[in-house]
């Protein structure tokens, strides 16, 4: 009966074309990744090839080094998407405890009303939010992107933490109700490590957008000292477009933290997704 | 569920703190700029004083020809920038998605993780990344044409009118097919082993299994990637920024929503900014999602069959 599923034709043709995709999918950051370590001759020689002793070569990133303040904008980066993180976190976990948890008039209109965020985009209202962040002076500050991202990342949050936490069981919370444990203890004690495993997937999804973005950055926050590591990159191979040893290690160093953050934690990542399949 | 049957208490003040922190923040740095954004698409400044026009700036933008040849190149661009996502980057995801989910496959790991690699990565790195490789400057790709023997097919793509949007679609195309292949791949999961069986019992495999058995059960899923493909497209920009800059060039043929969007509201080079203008390119932008969203909730989803297990 399972020969068809195992027929070696058939799984070899799969590794083929999984095989080939992946080359395609790596092809790029590979070739970026070697050429930033040679030097410029070899880099427009041979850009296929690994460096050798005679082409190794790290100017380029001496160059940035040297010229980019890579450090402060990693820096700016890191603050901004940790403490937005948290923050969409612990509000979306709380209103979705609320949620999920209580019955009270509006219940299922304010679930909408949380919603409408996950379809409708948050730079839209870029224009006004701009105003906003204008005249409350906020213009240049990471808390602005805090607050912005903060907005962005909740109702997708919300969203997923609810449909988890109608699984915790009632049996568990009602019985901390009954040895005396306030709502907000039966929330933080009980609740929340249950859905530990759902804040994760949650944290990682909210995470690469705000990480990766350059559209509020450019626009709310593009003063030197707030550019985070996006912008920077952005600006900083804007300007150094034919020093190519430069604005390869400069592409290399924005994707090597990423790259070995997600290859710590893909796996994580890929249970996240698949959280709900496999029961 | 349980609160109810606790029957009533008298004001739970526990639920108004539970939402508070995050409905603020949701309300005042989301829904009122969106509300006041398209608000303001129906004023205009004038001498810096906003007085409401009505329709006016929507006029200026679909038939004022300084305005509306951008805004439709725009919008047609758009539509090809999506059109080419649900042709290459959807099915390619089902493909990969349903290799991935035979049981017998060795390396499941490695290809899933690899693929999705380009996904994590940001539109800086993309855009440059991929302007550097197709770049005839560096010959990158000139180079691996010719190993194949077609190094006749070999044009500077980002720099011709016809091909840079297609190009860069593709490149963003390349970019997110891990998202369609992931979800595709945990709805395919989903599938009870006992439904498989009872179909290789009757005789259907292979690929008549793949149409028949596991497609139609996987078309929410696909409903799903769809929507989420059309609002990411809709609400690009970055891409096209970082590789093309803010004019969306080579003779604005690769100008989306997003670019136009922000060269009205920022201003680029000559051209001053204007806030109304922008808004009023915004609030366009959010009918046609929000038309785009409705059309798939309405029309779509409600029409797929979803099969409980």
């Amino acid at each position: 009966m399972n020969a068809a599923r195992h027929s070696p034709a058939r799984s070899i043709a799969a590794h083929a074309i999984l095989a080939t995709y992946t080359v395609i999918a790596l092809f790029p950051v590979i070739v970026i990744l070697i050429n930033s370590f040679k030097t410029r001759k070899a880099i427009f020689g041979k850009p296929l090839e690994l460096p050798s002793a005679e082409t190794f070569s790290m100017i380029g990133y001496q160059t940035v080094l040297e010229q980019g303040d890579f450090f402060l904008y990693f820096q700016n980066s890191l603050i901004v998407t940790v403490v937005s993180l948290a923050l969409v976190l612990l509000f979306g976990a709380m209103a979705a405890f609320a949620l999920a948890e209580y019955r009270f008039k509006g219940n299922r209109l304010m679930g909408l009303y949380l919603a409408l965020g996950i379809m409708i985009p948050i730079r839209l209202g870029t224009v006004a939010i701009l105003q906003l962040m204008v005249a409350s002076g906020l213009v240049n500050t990471l808390t602005a992107l805090i607050l912005v991202y903060t907005a962005q990342g909740l109702p997708l949050c919300i969203f997923i933490l609810s449909e988890f936490m109608q699984t915790v069981s009632d049996d568990l919370k009602n019985a901390g109700r009954i040895d005396g444990l306030s709502e907000y203890r039966i929330f933080f004690r009980l609740v929340l490590p249950l859905v530990r495993p759902a804040m994760a997937t949650v944290a990682v999804f909210t995470m690469i957008p705000i990480w990766n973005d350059l559209w509020f950055p450019l626009i709310l926050a593009p003063a030197e000292e707030t550019k985070t590591i996006t912008l920077g990159a952005q600006v900083f191979i804007g300007q150094f477009v034919t020093n190519w040893n430069a604005v390869l290690s400069a592409l290399s160093l924005s994707i090597l933290p990423v790259l070995v953050l997600y290859l710590i934690f893909s796996r994580q990542l890929i249970r996240g997704i698949t959280a709900g399949a496999v029961k | 569920m349980s609160a109810g049957r606790r029957g009533k208490k008298p004001v739970r003040w526990h639920i108004a703190v539970f939402l508070a922190p995050a409905v603020l923040v949701y309300t005042a740095v989301m829904i009122l700029p969106l509300f006041s954004t398209l608000q303001l698409s129906l004023y205009t400044a004038v001498d810096n004083v906003q007085t409401f026009v009505g329709l006016a700036n929507f006029e200026t933008l679909f038939g004022d020809p300084r305005w509306s040849e951008s805004f439709w190149n725009a919008l047609g661009n758009n539509f090809w920038f999506f059109f080419i996502h649900m042709l290459v980057q959807n099915p390619i995801g089902v493909l990969l998605a349903a290799l991935l989910s035979s049981p017998s496959l060795r390396l499941k790991a490695f290809y899933r993780t690899a693929i999705f690699i380009p996904t994590i990565l940001s539109f800086v790195i993309v855009g440059f990344a991929w302007k550097l490789i197709l770049s005839p400057i560096w010959g990158v790709a000139p180079g691996i044409l010719d190993a194949v023997g077609l190094k006749s097919l070999y044009q500077p793509w980002l720099g011709k009118e016809a091909y840079a949007l297609t190009t860069l679609s593709l490149v963003s195309v390349w970019q997110f097919v891990g998202i369609p292949m992931m979800l595709i791949y945990a709805a395919l999961l989903t599938i009870p082993d006992e439904i498989i069986e009872a179909a290789e019992c009757d005789g259907i495999t292979g690929m008549s299994q793949f149409w028949k058995i596991k497609l139609p059960l996987i078309l929410p899923s696909i409903g799903i990637v769809s929507i989420l493909t059309f609002v990411g497209n809709f609400n690009a920009f970055d891409l096209i920024y970082t590789s093309q800059g803010a004019l969306a060039g080579p003779d604005y043929s690769t100008d989306i929503l997003g670019t136009f969007l922000y060269r009205t509201f920022f201003g680029f080079q000559l051209q001053l900014g204007d806030p109304n203008m922008g808004a009023a390119i915004a609030s366009a932008m959010f009918l046609i999602i929000l038309a785009g969203v409705s059309i798939y909730l309405f029309g779509i989803q409600t029409r797929l069959r979803r099969y409980q297990f």
